[in-house]
């Protein structure tokens, strides 16, 4: 089995898995670090308005690792964007950590598709950058950040410039450079979407242990849904046009998960059942539309996410 | 090898030029021997009046050049940063750029009269344009995911400017660095030739008043000698470090 011979799988009960599917969430007690209340969001182009996001409420708690599916251009990176404070809202408030969030800031730290590390700088100036601005002194800053490029396995690296690094590599110091931060909150959009499936593999194993690790609370962005169970804790699953939360299911498995457990793959398939009509509605409105080329494109963006599902199992 | 070869292309040369000199069709004050212009060089450099020649064009050029750096890399920010800047100053430095900065002389000699300051002016002139514009188009091609990137680890203000756009624009403003300085070096040596006071192309000047044929041509090999030291030993490395660095040159 595929399992064995990675060795990180554990042999599961299938008794053990449980998909729930809940319509609210709301633990009491707990102060949820992260509150998304009546959120919209809708962006003015040519051809009119665009209604991208509307009335998205979701609560995150502390340590909870949240991933958001949804097809691809359902709003997910919009709502990720109004959440770091990147973007704003038309409507709606988002609260963090206790207070409102009102643009950028860095208990918040963003890990985009691609690394964005910065080129003039070397790799462990690099994870520093943040620390420096916080006003950290030099030596300090310096150990810090050398930490947390062990943690992710690239102290052998520390002096290469950003040119020299493979992406997976670049993944890591970007990782790295966000938990140097030590934020409340690991926002992660598609991280790993650009890299091929063994570093993804290897990636995902190093998130969890890093996040069993920190305990850090995390939004993960994807449209694989295979990575989604794989990491998450919870899963919310993005409807589109506009975006609205369509349901949510909870990940009920041992941690370190392994992208190829059976577990892992029958919980995909489940959810990709459910996302399959989301997905059937957005080729179906977009077959609709006269727009012929971009219904091509919308579809074929879509092929990656049906593939690696289906593959593996 | 590439370098034998050119040291056997110059020693070709040198030796045509000798064989013309032989030949003896033009008189001395036209031709000169190398060997004669090799003399007024090492005289040159022996009794310091080119050291010193090379000390004020560099002091003018440092004063000049330095200031359109400041100046040129700020308003660039500006420009390529506000809008309301680039509808304004935008223009304004477009259309100016289109004049050649020796037309900047009457203007630099009704200012400040004939002295140091006015060639300054010159070769301030000369090189502020370039340097602003290459600046703006730095600014504008910084990627925004590296300023969105920034801004979540709490980059605000001047900050942002000096830990991320300034460094990200720096192959721009380099290569705007480089292109303003042949800007400045070439009005630097107009401003010294039409302006009284010392400096390299003063020199010249007294070569040519002198009739001291050998004397232009020493001056004039010093002035191509500094030009190369500079644009190719010193800006187009560093252009090329930075590319590099920087991930933009494909080798
Ligand atoms: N700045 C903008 N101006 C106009 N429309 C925008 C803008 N940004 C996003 N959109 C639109 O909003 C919608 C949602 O975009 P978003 O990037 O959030 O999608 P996504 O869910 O992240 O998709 P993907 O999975 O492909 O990354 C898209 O239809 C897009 O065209
Ligand atoms: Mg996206």
């Amino acid at each position: 089995m595929v399992t064995e011979s990675v060795g990180i799988g554990n042999i599961m009960d299938v008794e053990d898995v449980k998909v729930k599917s809940r319509a609210q969430t709301s633990v009491d007690g707990i102060m949820p670090k992260l509150r998304i209340q009546h959120v919209s969001k809708s962006f003015q182009s040519k051809h009119g308005l665009t209604y991208v996001l509307e009335d998205i409420n979701l609560e995150i708690q502390p340590g909870e690792f949240v991933c958001i599916v949804g097809p691809s251009g359902c709003g997910k990176t919009t709502l990720l964007n109004i959440v770091a404070g990147l973007e704003k809202a038309d409507k709606g408030e988002i609260w963090a950590n206790g207070s409102k969030v009102n643009g950028a800031g860095t208990d918040r730290v963003v890990i985009f598709q691609e690394a964005a590390l910065f080129p003039w700088l070397s790799v462990v100036k690099n994870v520093e950058f943040g620390l420096k601005l916080k006003g950290i002194g030099s030596r300090e800053r310096r150990e810090m950040a050398l930490e947390y490029l062990k943690m992710v396995h690239l102290s052998k690296f520390q002096h290469a410039h950003v040119h020299e690094l493979s992406g997976g590599m670049k993944q890591r110091v970007a990782i790295a450079r966000a938990l140097a931060m030590n934020p409340e909150m690991l926002l992660m959009d598609e991280p790993f979407s650009a890299l091929d499936a063994q570093t993804r593999w290897i990636l995902h194993y190093e998130l969890q242990n890093i996040w069993m690790k920190t305990k850090k609370t995390i939004m993960f962005i994807t449209h694989n849904i295979r990575e989604a169970v794989c990491l998450a804790d919870r899963i919310i699953l993005l409807s589109t046009t506009p975006g609205r939360i369509k349901c949510e299911f909870f990940v009920e498995l041992p941690r370190p998960r392994d992208d190829n457990d059976v577990n892992v793959a029958e919980y995909s398939t489940r959810i990709m059942k459910e996302l399959k009509s989301e997905i059937n509605k957005v080729v179906k409105c977009e077959m609709d539309t006269d727009s012929c080329v971009e219904c091509d494109i919308k579809c074929t963006t879509e092929e990656p996410a049906k593939t690696d599902i289906g593959g593996g199992i | 090898m590439s370098i034998l070869k050119r040291v056997i292309f110059f020693a070709l040369l040198v030796g045509l030029w000798e064989l013309l000199y032989k030949c003896g069709i033009w008189p001395e004050y036209v031709l000169p021997s190398p060997v004669t212009v090799c003399k007024t060089l090492i005289r040159g450099f022996h009794d310091k009046t080119f050291l010193y020649g090379i000390a004020i064009s560099m002091k003018r050029i440092a004063i000049g050049y330095g200031l359109s750096i400041i100046t040129g890399i700020f308003l660039g920010l500006l420009i390529g940063r506000i809008r309301i800047c680039e509808e304004t100053l935008g223009t304004l430095v477009s259309g100016l750029q289109t004049l050649p900065t020796i037309c900047w002389l009457p203007l630099s000699l009704l200012w400040f009269g004939l002295n140091d300051k006015a060639i300054i002016f010159l070769v301030y002139m000369g090189a502020v344009l370039s340097i602003t514009i290459a600046t703006e188009s730095g600014v504008k091609s910084v990627p925004p995911l590296y300023v969105r990137a920034a801004k979540t680890m709490g980059a605000k203000g001047w900050k942002l400017y000096f830990e991320v756009i300034i460094p990200s624009s720096l192959p721009h403003i380099i290569t705007g660095m480089k292109q303003g300085w042949a800007y400045a070096w070439r009005s630097l040596m107009a401003g010294e030739l039409l302006i009284v006071g010392l400096g390299l192309g003063h020199l010249l000047m007294v070569g040519r008043e002198l009739n001291d044929m050998s004397q232009v041509i020493a001056v004039m090999i010093v002035i191509i000698v500094i030009g190369i030291i500079v644009d190719r030993l010193f800006f187009i490395k560093v252009e090329q470090r930075i590319r590099e660095r920087w991930g933009l040159a494909k080798g």
